[in-house]
């Protein structure tokens, strides 16, 4: 066949599959995307199988039997449960925006950055001897279309290599698809739909593979398994035992696969990063083992069938599959078959590199980069396009990493010994994973440790000895062990022999790995960032609808820092929009906003994270925020407060019902207060009224007086009289209005000591004796001889007497007046009685006699003289000494008013405190 | 108008305002009648139909402003003149005090000459 047909129709299947994803780019953007159907996401995740499968698989077949079956038996097995599993992870790594392999894990423990530098290493070192043997399919399967099977690689000087322009081509064709822009959450819905496609490419090559040889060269499976069983040899093969597979073989491979299924940075790109819905995952996990028993079943005949075919060897059983068209004469089906190898090598290439890109540039090179870089100057160029010449380099170097191991030693071993050494790197990851998901202990020198001795046992294990065949080292170290221990030899590592290295290997460093990880784990302590990480990560269905419940550290910062932060990390619409999103979800302005809420900076971390990395994301916003770590003890207080919450919002009930009365009692206090206000407004008001009247008369009457200076002499008298009395009465206003205010504001000032209410009541009645004589009342004061001992101010009590002496003698009989004082002791304390014979006072003026300004009027005597103050003042007086002041009268048969004070006991201490009524 | 035939009522309750009041009035000619609550006011206004009415509002019974609206409903006393002559100063006051039919409205401690002028003034225009 002319290499240039080969060539072109490389580059026309190259161009294709541009143009699915191009279409599906377009799509999406048109919002209809197809990546989200379920089935192409489980097609994309067949990238798992590569031309390890599509070639490798009839050559392990061919050579152990069953021994191909794990690497498919493994994932078959574990899709049942990856909508626990694979879900988790998805819904983790959405919420955290997680963009790699290595970034899960270094977010997992605190966003550690040194964790994310040593994953992304034993990803990169640990699948570069599988890109390797994607080279090498490809290759080999160009030289046998070209007819040059026997040339090796090895031989030729690297520019005349083809193996080497097939890497360049690979190297071009990732760049181009990989890289033509830097999506944020570093979603290539093109890429996807291009991997799906390519995995049903290879599905249909090889079913069209398999077709021709069981029911073209042959009559069926009957008829190959048959014939070939007449071969001893190949008899040989369908037994496990023969096969060099026991139990323990079995076990690590499947586990092995396991893992790969999950880990592998590609797989983890298509089936997390990728992933459009955490619903897809229930479809995928029948679609996908049923692509691979697909894609499984002919791979026994078509070994069978090369065995037979070249029963004398010369033809390596990894070409089988093209081998056999080949031979058979039928050039285009082999072509066909080619492009399917090509389409199974390519996709892998494609996207592991990409994955392996992201990795390195995230945890390895941007790390290095922001961390003493100042991104606060206002920079006008985004930093996405540095971002992305760095990720073509970074292809580039992978690619030709993977050459030269391909150079080196790739050739030398079968496809499927290589991926498998892949496979045991990659499983290191495994400890880390599941205990970052289901353990929140693990912290991260537990995975630090446990990572870095399983990914020593396993460069030492596997990669090493094949260093050792081809000559780099010196083979004593197989046979005497490293440093001459006999311990140390890597396919019989601690003694341990007589099983494959694969499975040694795993065995030694997954042990070395889980162990020293839950030791070490058991035995450090957690930061508080890793305590927060490690609660979102095992408890992410908790904290699926918003971030962290808590806040780990107190970050500050300026919004003007964030923006110019998102501007440059992830452009200035995306920025933008992002931005926006936040306003509106939050209800905020962020251009009115100097510092940035603890929210926002959240937000802006791990949308930076869904570009740069969770590490480099933590290290970028550290430069501009300045951190205040929650202690342990801060964040044990809030843990606990959180278990305290049950009983708190018991407490919370009985608060608030305590609440409520308080509430209540406030407004009953309140209104009170509002009552006082509104009384004292209307008393002043009264005041001033009460003010007004004599004033009125005083001023009227003199004015008459100064304009008639003739006026008769009586009506002269008659009027200054007035003016007198009306000046009396003012005056008495004023006074009784100043007492009532000492008396109600000062109640403190009332000096209470004991004295005898017999000797008050004598006192007050002498004092106004003669003006009842005047008045022609027959006044009597009815006391006995003994005292009566109360407790109280004697001015006070006097002027208590008093008032109502005068009120008595204002309101008894004019023709016959008569005013009665009683004093005496009671059982119940000191009584004062004032009795008068005048017209009494009806039931309902009772009630009101002792409020401020009430006079009761009589119909024939008019309004009283007086202030309509004294009964008030007396009332509060009594109230003040703990009295008590009541009236008892019927209209018509005059009234009594009765004060009872509290009698006075010579007990030590007793005092009578003086009421603030 | 003749102040001998113009009958002027007095109402208020402080004896001694009344005093200086019927002094006042009774000098500048006017016949004058004094009541001191509102129910001998209302009394005196049907015996003697008295073109003035001076009328306190704060009094025992009935205050002012209800003689005032009394008066205004008795079509006879249609033409009766009410002068309001109170202590109670504030606007509120004075509306309810116009709105009850008040002619004039005039506080406490009032001017002598004031008061007289404007007995005059209601007495010459209505």
């Amino acid at each position: 066949m002319q290499p240039i047909l080969i060539i072109s129709i490389s580059i026309g299947y190259v161009a294709l599959l541009f143009f699915i994803a191009w279409m599906a780019d377009k799509r999406e953007a048109a919002g209809k995307s197809i990546v989200k159907n379920s089935a192409i996401y489980a097609l994309s995740m067949a990238v798992y199988c590569t031309a390890w499968t599509f070639y490798g698989s009839v050559g392990r077949a061919a050579t152990t039997g069953l021994g191909f079956l794990p690497t498919y038996l493994g994932p078959a097995l574990l899709a049942p449960v990856w909508w626990l599993l694979l879900k988790k992870i998805i819904l983790i790594s959405k919420s955290q925006r997680i963009t790699s392999i290595a970034d899960f894990i270094s977010s997992r423990y605190g966003k550690s950055t040194f964790l994310g530098v040593i994953a992304t290493l034993v990803a990169v070192l640990g699948i570069i001897p599988y890109i390797s043997i994607q080279l090498k399919a490809i290759s080999s399967s160009f030289d046998l279309l070209v007819g040059e099977a026997a040339t090796s690689h090895a031989d030729v000087p690297f520019y005349l290599d083809t193996a080497l322009y097939i890497t360049i081509a690979l190297a071009a064709f990732t760049i181009l698809f990989g890289t033509r822009n830097l999506d944020p959450n570093e979603r290539h819905g093109g890429l996807v739909a291009a991997i799906a496609f390519e995995s049903l490419l290879k599905l249909v090559a090889f079913l069209a593979i398999g077709l021709f040889v069981t029911f073209g060269l042959y009559d069926g499976f009957g008829d190959i398994f048959n014939k070939g069983a007449a071969v001893p040899s190949i008899r040989a093969l369908f037994t496990l035992e023969s096969a060099g597979l026991n139990g323990w073989e079995w076990f690590w491979l499947l586990f092995l696969s396991m893992s790969a299924v999950m880990l592998l940075p590609r797989q983890f790109h298509v089936a997390v990063v990728e992933n459009t819905n955490a619903g897809q995952v229930s479809r995928a996990s029948w679609m996908f083992p049923l692509y691979l028993l697909l894609i499984n079943i002919f791979v026994l005949p078509i070994a069978v069938a090369g065995l037979m075919m070249f029963p004398e060897g010369g033809v390596e059983p990894d070409s089988y599959v093209l081998s056999i068209p080949l031979a058979a004469g039928y050039e285009t089906l082999a072509l066909f078959v080619a492009l399917g190898g090509f389409s199974a090598a390519t996709s892998m290439v494609i996207v592991a590199v990409i994955a392996l890109s992201i990795m390195i540039v995230n945890n390895l090179v941007l790390p290095g980069i922001v961390r003493n870089q100042d991104f606060r100057q206002d920079n006008p160029y985004s930093i996405n396009t540095s971002l992305l010449g760095i990720r073509r380099i970074c292809i580039v170097l992978v690619l030709l990493l993977a050459y030269a191991y391909f150079k080196a030693v790739g050739e030398q071993y079968s496809l499927v010994s290589v991926g498998l050494i892949s496979f045991t790197a990659i499983a290191q990851f495994v400890p880390a994973v599941l205990g970052g998901i289901y353990w929140k202990r693990a912290t991260k020198k537990g995975a630090i440790w446990g990572l870095s001795i399983g990914f020593l046992i396993w460069a030492f294990c596997l990669p090493f000895p094949t260093l050792v065949e081809t000559g780099l080292v010196n083979d004593r170290v197989m046979l005497e062990g490293l440093f001459g221990w006999g311990l140390l030899q890597p396919y019989a590592l601690f003694g341990l022999s007589g099983y494959s290295p694969v499975a040694n290997a795993a065995f030694w460093s997954l042990a070395l790995n889980s162990f020293i990880y839950i030791v070490v784990s058991l035995n450090t302590q957690q930061s508080p960032l890793e305590i927060s990480q490690a609660d979102l990560f095992v408890d992410i269905y908790k904290y699926r609808s918003g971030g962290s419940e808590y806040e780990v550290m107190r970050r500050r910062a300026k919004v003007r820092d964030i923006r110019i932060l998102m501007n440059r990390f992830l452009g200035v619409p995306r920025a933008q929009s992002l931005l926006t999103a936040y306003e509106n979800r939050h209800r905020v302005d962020l251009s009115r906003q100097q510092t940035a809420e603890a929210n926002l900076i959240n937000y802006a971390e791990t949308h930076l994270a869904g570009a740069i990395g969770a590490a480099s994301a933590k290290i970028i916003i550290g430069s501009i925020a300045k951190e205040d770590p929650i202690s342990l003890e801060e964040m044990f207080k809030v843990l606990e407060q959180t278990k305290e919450i049950v009983e708190y919002s018991k407490a919370l009930e009985k608060k608030s019902a305590e609440l409520e009365r308080t509430t209540l009692q406030l407004k009953q206090a309140n209104e009170q207060l509002k009552e006082l206000d509104r009384l004292k407004a209307d008393f002043i008001t009264t005041v001033t009224h009460e003010l007004r009247t004599p004033i009125t008369s005083i001023k009227a009457l003199s004015k008459i007086m100064l304009d008639n200076r003739n006026m008769p002499e009586e009506q002269r008298a008659e009027f200054l009289s007035i003016v007198v009395t009306e000046s009396e009465r003012l005056t008495r206003l004023i006074n009784q209005v100043l007492d009532l205010e000492k008396i109600q504001s000062q109640p403190e000032d009332l000096k209470l000591e004991p004295l005898d209410l017999a000797e008050v009541a004598r006192q007050a009645f002498n004092g106004l004796r003669q003006l009842m004589r005047d008045k022609g009342i027959v006044p009597e004061l009815i006391i006995k001889d003994a005292p009566v001992p109360v407790y109280g101010n004697f001015d006070r009590l006097t002027q208590v007497v008093v008032n109502l002496l005068s009120n008595a003698i204002k309101f008894a009989d004019d023709e016959k007046g008569q005013v009665h004082l009683r004093c005496y002791q009671g059982a119940k304390g000191g009584y004062i009685e004032v009795q008068d014979n005048g017209p009494g006072i009806s039931p309902r003026d009772q009630e009101l006699i002792f409020e401020k300004f009430t006079q009761i009027s009589d119909s024939d005597k008019g309004k009283p003289q007086g202030s309509g103050l004294g009964l008030f003042i007396t009332h509060t007086i009594v109230s003040q000494h703990q009295g008590r002041l009541s009236v008892e009268s019927a209209p018509g048969e005059g009234a009594t008013f009765k004060v009872t004070l509290p009698l006075y006991t010579e007990q030590p201490g007793h005092t009578v405190q003086p009421s603030l009524q | 108008m003749n102040k001998q035939t113009t009958k002027v009522l007095l109402v208020d309750d402080e004896p001694h305002i009344l005093v200086a009041l019927e002094y006042l009035v009774k000098q500048e000619g006017y016949q004058v009648f004094k009541a001191s609550d509102g129910e001998s006011a209302l009394d005196l206004v049907q015996q003697q139909s008295p073109q003035i009415v001076v009328l306190d509002v704060m009094m025992p019974g009935i205050d002012g402003f209800e003689v005032a609206r009394r008066i205004r409903n008795t079509p006879e006393h249609q033409d009766t003149r009410i002068i309001f002559l109170t202590a109670k100063g504030t606007p509120a006051d004075r509306f309810q005090g116009y709105a009850t039919g008040g002619e004039v409205y005039l506080t406490k401690p009032f001017d002598n000459k004031e008061l007289i002028n404007t007995i005059n003034e209601v007495v010459e225009f209505g």
